[in-house]
């Protein structure tokens, strides 16, 4: 590549970042939080503090603050000792309307401690066009609640063939781009994108998945596939589609992210790409480190998943990809389901799951079960992706918005897809016994969710 | 300078490219084109220079002003000149050429102007014929008459070649016009630099010499001159580039990107021109900046110097700029 200019174009992002129309018109009440156990990912602060929100940003936080007692002219919240870290940001989020599930999705993510999410591109109508970023910037405004920002497609119409107004999308607010559930497969046009992206600075995201191989797979390719009688699709569906992504990088420079690694030989790609000082970011998410293929048992169509859930040997090499850092961000994918689409014979069932209510209670598992603190788990839930999409969220500082949540890391609880405030209860995690629970999560410092039975 | 001894020193039978000529020969080139550009602005343009000289023009891509360049460029200068057009469409390429280029050279031409779709037919013809053989551009690879009148318009306006800064913008991967002209202004010690998307720009074009850009602001900054090139319609719906209107936006040149140049700086483009994607109509016709229509011109005169320097035939009284 011939080398004139490496500095990459700052594109300002029109105001896609959709605070609440109720929320921003509301006047931001004065909150102090006291007696918390301050986490910053993103500078290693981790001691108990004091945080102070004034006109919805940050005012001030720390150890120090507040050591004389709680100002008067604020009101006080006492986190009895519990986690106050930034807010979660969840890269990958699926919604089939880009109108109306938003305030059903909205509800949901704050009752999981998300104060952002990126919306994939896959809607009717998709988003491959300046009209509809700038449409789902309007439209998230009015849901309320939380941040919305738009991943834009990659392709026009999802069709893997001709490249869509990248830089125009950019500058009306889209952050990333890619095909969303489905993959590029033609070579030449995954070069082009991402050389055309890379003049840009744009972030290209893909899952990657090589799909004359997936074909009508609908399950990991193994015994129990066999066994059940399910077609099923090899872990190398994943890994050529990633490593050929990885060569194309190579050739055309940019910015690249894997979405949703699920096998080990992925993760070993990333591993040696990150090695070669490739710019390849990844994400995961948690039925990939915290389920196999077990989980889909006896024909369970809310196990049904895309990528496949994967071996156990597959799943203990993610959780050691998120480990060493080779997995950088963990997202929750959820993909609402009404029920009559699961509830079909398992290979026509929709694949997908709900996932933003039980992102943070399935990771923070991570910091049981594996070497990861509290600290980095949050930070692949807080700043790793903020950074990945050049936003400028997912950290305690003063002045920035107040996005918080606060949460008990060791409350235990049953998930039960019935309890789910999220219409669709597809969830792989059904019954499973977590610990650690959202209390409150706050958006430009009002409370938009609040679990007040812990407050007893 | 006198009639007796040759003033351009010219050690080619053909004109395949500017790969190969020395800055000598370019200038030498250039200062005989200058003086056909008075020439061709008198009532009488013709002379007898070429008299009894046989040109043939053998296009096998569709073209009219190169054609017509070359054909007005003979005539004015005596020749007897013929115009084929050859469609590529319905033969078999490789066999064809050489067939007809064998059959035109039992006419006994002087001149065979080539224009052919494919890199290195041109050559692989002149491989065939007795005659001096000009490229009139041959696919991706070379369009040396084109650099010629793209050199002679500049030094004109500017009085030299060396030391400008000249960004040529756009589609450089598919240009014959952007590589023939690279090749002729580092030869003559122009700084050239390269603006276009990174899927319009071809692998190791840094290793032409060239700076390369992927923003106009950054590209333009301080040039002399700009030049744009075509972008063809197919390229531009989501192969090369998402579209029309974002390919303007980003690489359309217009007055508010043409403000980092200098302030005198030149607009060129080799046309056709695609007004409103890769040049703003009223930009491009502008005669403060714009020396497009200037380019025309020049390219009968840089082929009436090209046509009798192959030939030999000098004018009697040498041409003095």
């Amino acid at each position: 590549m011939a080398k004139g200019t490496k500095k990459t174009r700052t594109v300002k992002k029109k105001a896609a970042a959709a605070t609440t129309a109720t929320a921003a018109s509301r006047a931001a009440p004065r909150t102090a939080y006291v007696n918390a156990r301050l986490i910053d990912p993103a500078s290693g602060l981790d001691a108990p503090g004091s945080l102070l929100s004034e006109d919805g940003l940050i005012a001030d936080f720390g150890s120090g603050l507040f050591a004389d007692g709680a100002p008067e002219n604020a009101e006080t919240i006492d986190c009895r000792g519990r986690v106050l870290a930034p807010g979660l940001v969840d890269m990958r989020v699926r919604l089939r309307d880009p109108g109306h599930e938003h305030r059903e999705a909205t509800v949901s993510a704050a009752a999981g401690g998300i104060t952002t999410i990126i919306v994939l591109p896959d809607t009717d109508p998709v988003i491959d066009s300046v009209a509809l970023v700038e449409f789902i910037g309007r439209r998230a405004g009015e849901a309320g609640l939380i941040n919305i920002y738009p991943m834009a497609a990659l392709t026009q119409g999802l069709e893997g063939k001709e490249i869509t107004e990248m830089g125009l999308m950019s500058e009306a607010g889209a952050v990333a781009f890619g095909d969303g559930v489905s993959s590029i497969d033609d070579s030449l046009v995954m070069r082009r994108a991402l050389s055309y992206a890379s003049s840009f600075g744009l972030l290209i995201v893909q899952r990657p998945e090589d799909n004359s191989l997936a074909s009508d797979g609908v399950m990991n390719e193994g015994e129990i596939a066999t066994r059940l009688g399910l077609a099923g699709i090899p872990n190398a569906a994943e890994t050529i589609c990633l490593e050929r992504d990885i060569r194309l990088l190579e050739l055309t420079g940019g910015r690249y992210h894997a979405s949703l690694l699920s096998t080990a030989d992925s993760v070993d790609v990333v591993r040696r790409a990150k090695a070669r000082g490739l710019n390849v970011t990844c994400d995961t998410a948690p039925p990939y480190f915290a389920l196999n293929e077990i989980a889909v048992g006896d024909y369970r169509t809310f196990a049904r998943l895309s990528p496949p859930l994967r071996c156990e040997e597959d799943r203990r090499a993610v959780v050691e990809g998120i480990e060493d850092g080779t997995i950088d961000a963990i997202v929750s994918d959820h993909a609402p389901h009404h029920q009559d689409s699961k509830r079909q014979p398992f290979a026509q069932a929709e694949s997908g799951a709900v996932g933003l209510e039980t992102l943070l209670a399935v990771a923070l598992d991570l910091t049981r079960e594996s070497s990861l603190s509290l600290s980095g788990m949050l930070g692949k839930v807080t700043c790793v992706p903020a950074d990945i999409l050049g936003l400028d969220i997912g950290r305690l500082r003063k002045g920035a918005a107040a996005d918080l949540v606060i949460f008990d890391a060791d409350a235990p609880w049953k998930i039960d897809a019935d309890q789910l405030l999220s219409k669709s209860k597809n969830t792989p995690f059904d019954g499973k016994l977590a610990q650690g629970r959202v209390v409150r999560s706050v958006i430009s410092g009002h409370i938009v969710f609040h679990a007040s039975d812990l407050d007893t | 300078m006198t009639a007796a001894t040759p003033k351009i020193r010219f050690p080619h039978r053909h004109l395949l490219g500017i790969e190969g000529l020395s800055p000598d020969e370019i200038s030498e080139l250039l200062d005989l084109s200058e003086s056909h550009v008075e020439q061709n602005r008198q009532t009488d343009k013709k002379r007898t220079t070429l008299r009894g000289r046989t040109c043939i023009n053998l296009f096998f891509e569709n073209s009219t002003r190169t054609r017509t360049s070359f054909e007005l460029a003979g005539k004015r200068l005596g020749a007897d000149v013929i115009n084929m057009s050859v469609s590529t469409s319905s033969i078999k390429k490789g066999e064809t050429l050489i067939d007809t280029a064998m059959t035109l050279n039992a006419m006994h031409p002087d001149v065979l102007v080539v224009r052919h779709p494919d890199s290195g037919a041109v050559q692989l013809l002149s491989e065939k014929v007795n005659c001096a053989v000009i490229n009139g551009g041959d696919g991706r690879h070379e369009h040396p008459t084109q650099a010629l009148l793209d050199a002679l318009t500049i030094r004109r306006r500017k009085g030299k070649l060396s030391g400008l800064c000249v960004a040529i913008c756009g589609d450089i991967m598919h240009s014959r016009v952007a590589r023939s002209n690279i090749r002729l202004l580092s030869i003559m010690g122009a700084r050239v630099r390269v603006v276009a998307p990174p899927t319009l720009l071809p692998a190791e074009i840094g290793r032409f010499g060239v700076e390369t850009f992927h923003h106009m602001k950054e590209g333009l900054k301080d040039c002399d001159i700009v030049m744009m090139l075509r972008l063809q319609l197919e390229r531009m719906n989501g192969s090369f580039v998402p579209s029309v209107r974002e390919y303007f936006r980003f690489y359309g040149l217009d007055y508010a990107k043409l403000k980092v140049a200098k302030p005198d700086a030149l607009i060129m483009h080799p046309g056709p021109m695609n007004r409103g994607v890769e040049i703003d109509g009223e930009l491009a016709d502008d005669i403060d900046r714009s020396v497009i229509r200037e380019q025309v011109e020049m390219g009968v005169a840089v082929r009436m110097a090209c046509l009798e320097t192959l030939t030999g035939a000098l004018p009697q009284s040498g041409g003095k700029t």
